[in-house]
């Protein structure tokens, strides 16, 4: 029980992470300037990037708390198996972190002047796309769990994985702010999370299995 | 002779040190000979003129940076499965010669690709995906430079390498269907071998062949480092505890 | 001497130079860490066989 609270704790990236979400999105028309036309096109891609970096923001500490007060290594000895653990704290964080955000793209989007038919396919794509960016940055933090300065590293490490997922996602915003068929994209997109979440965890449990030796 | 704790890498090191010589050798002679046939004895081609001749280096660069990590990725399981050193040593060789191939891909490729398409760097679909190609690297080197134990580094290194083989894959085509729209008519295929005429594509091969054999050399070379490296760790380790 | 390159001359030029200078890099930085090392190996050995 106590287990499974311990396996629950995300590192508390709820409020950062809304925050800088919207620092973002607020410093994005600063950065291309104020037109109109030229916020509406990038805006879906501009909400998905914003979204991505705030997951980001909150992965290092995601494990670094349990690392550094022992509750890992509690973990790591307790009856669930470690991929069950790393499952739950990934999920921890996308409810902490990712939905929070996905229910929040839609105000930003007001800002970005996204078109109407944008709201329901950014709101859609992130739904479906937030879970992977969990996942796969839960393995990133494994794999840095153990250093100091690790958050950079674990940038560094994670961007590159997350591109297929923002590539799909974004996409599907887009085209679908466009009015244009989505499917594609989106499937691709739910095939990756899908994927990931079945198959990521073994990664990270093994990956964490080295970092407690 | 002071007692090498791993049999394997004393093996490596009396191999690679006969081998080095004629890999060296060879490898210089065909990039030598290929890249002065190409440069000096090919004629222009129709569309893009005296361009062409980069693609003596972008080709075999290109090529050789996608070998060089799929022998990471070899090198990566062989550690996985076998727990050969020697292996995990040699992936960690080849991600630095495989990162300048990508950083030659890119720049002949962004070169040549000025004069084509009018701008310095465009988003074409190959070119974006060396770029990824680029920062996995990058990501692998600074995840080997960042641990301290050589094992963990290795077994770390390794599961990053498999991991980031799937979702370099996956990358590639997340790439091209972001880009189909664009370029599409473009007149410039930057690798196409079927289309490329006789009297390119032998001295191309002929560079082909010799980059491979520098890419050989030089993983030898540098995995005979990485085990010294190692070795000496060992021993100051030893030094210190005896102290 | 060089090929007549035409309108060229300077892509070709310049990217046979960027290629050639970053493999130059590449060998160089090798020998060097690779020399070192070797050095620092064989002086730890020596050290070791003498004082073990």
């Amino acid at each position: 029980m106590r287990d499974l609270r311990l396996a629950v704790r995300a590192g508390g990236g709820f409020g950062l992470g809304l925050a800088f979400f919207l620092i973002v999105t607020v410093m994005v028309p600063f950065s291309v300037g104020p037109e109109s036309d030229l916020l509406a096109r990038i805006a879906p891609g501009v909400l998905w990037l914003g979204a991505l970096l705030s997951c980001l923001l909150s992965l290092d500490r995601l494990l670094a708390l349990d690392w550094e007060d022992g509750s890992l290594d509690l973990l790591a000895t307790a009856p669930l198996p470690l991929e069950a653990v790393v499952s739950i704290k990934a999920l921890a964080h996308w409810i902490t972190t990712g939905l929070p955000l996905v229910l929040a793209a839609p105000v930003l989007g007001v800002l970005l002047n996204l078109p109407l038919e944008g709201f329901k396919w950014v709101v859609i794509s992130l739904l479906l796309g937030t879970p992977a960016l969990s996942v796969i940055g839960t393995f990133g933090a494994a794999l840095t769990v153990g250093l100091k300065r690790g958050g950079l590293l674990l940038s560094l490490l994670v961007m590159p994985l997350y591109v297929p997922t923002l590539i799909f996602g974004a996409e599907a915003a887009r085209r679908g702010a466009m009015g244009m068929v989505v499917e594609t994209p989106l499937l691709m997109l739910a095939g990756i999370s899908a994927g990931v979440i079945a198959l990521m965890p073994f990664a990270s449990a093994a990956v964490l299995r080295i970092n407690l030796r | 002779m002071s007692i090498w704790e791993y049999a394997n890498p004393r093996k490596f090191l009396q191999t690679s040190e006969r081998v080095m010589p004629v890999l060296w050798v060879s490898s210089g002679l065909l990039m030598a000979v290929g890249l002065i046939w190409g440069f000096f004895f090919t004629p222009d081609d129709y569309r893009q003129g005296s361009t062409v001749k980069i693609i003596f280096l972008h080709v075999p660069a290109a090529l050789m940076a996608i070998n060089a990590w799929f022998m990471m990725l070899v090198a990566s399981l062989i550690w996985v499965i076998r727990r050969h050193h020697v292996s995990a040593l040699a992936a960690k060789a080849a991600a630095p010669v495989g990162i300048v191939m990508t950083l030659i891909a890119l720049a002949t490729g962004a070169i040549w690709g000025q004069p084509m398409w009018g701008t310095w760097w465009a988003w074409d679909p190959r070119l974006t995906s060396f770029l990824v190609l680029f920062l996995f690297y990058l990501g692998y080197i600074a995840l080997w430079e960042a641990i301290d134990n050589p094992d963990t580094a290795a077994d770390l290194t390794s599961i990053l390498c498999l991991v980031g083989t799937v979702f370099a894959v996956l990358s590639r085509y997340a790439v091209n269907f972001w880009n189909q729209g664009l370029h599409q008519g473009a007149s410039l295929s930057l690798d196409e071998k079927e289309n490329v005429a006789d009297a390119f594509s032998n001295p191309l091969y002929v560079c082909m062949i010799g980059f491979g054999l520098f890419f050989l050399a030089m993983v030898f070379y540098r995995t005979g480092t990485e085990i010294r490296a190692r070795r000496i760790k060992a021993l100051m380790a030893r030094q210190r505890q005896e102290a | 001497m060089l090929p007549d390159l035409g309108k060229y001359s300077e892509t070709v030029l310049s990217a046979y130079a960027a290629s050639l200078l970053l493999l130059a890099l590449l060998v160089v930085l090798t020998l060097w860490r690779g020399r070192r090392v070797r050095r620092d190996m064989d002086t730890l050995e020596q050290r070791m066989r003498r004082d073990g």
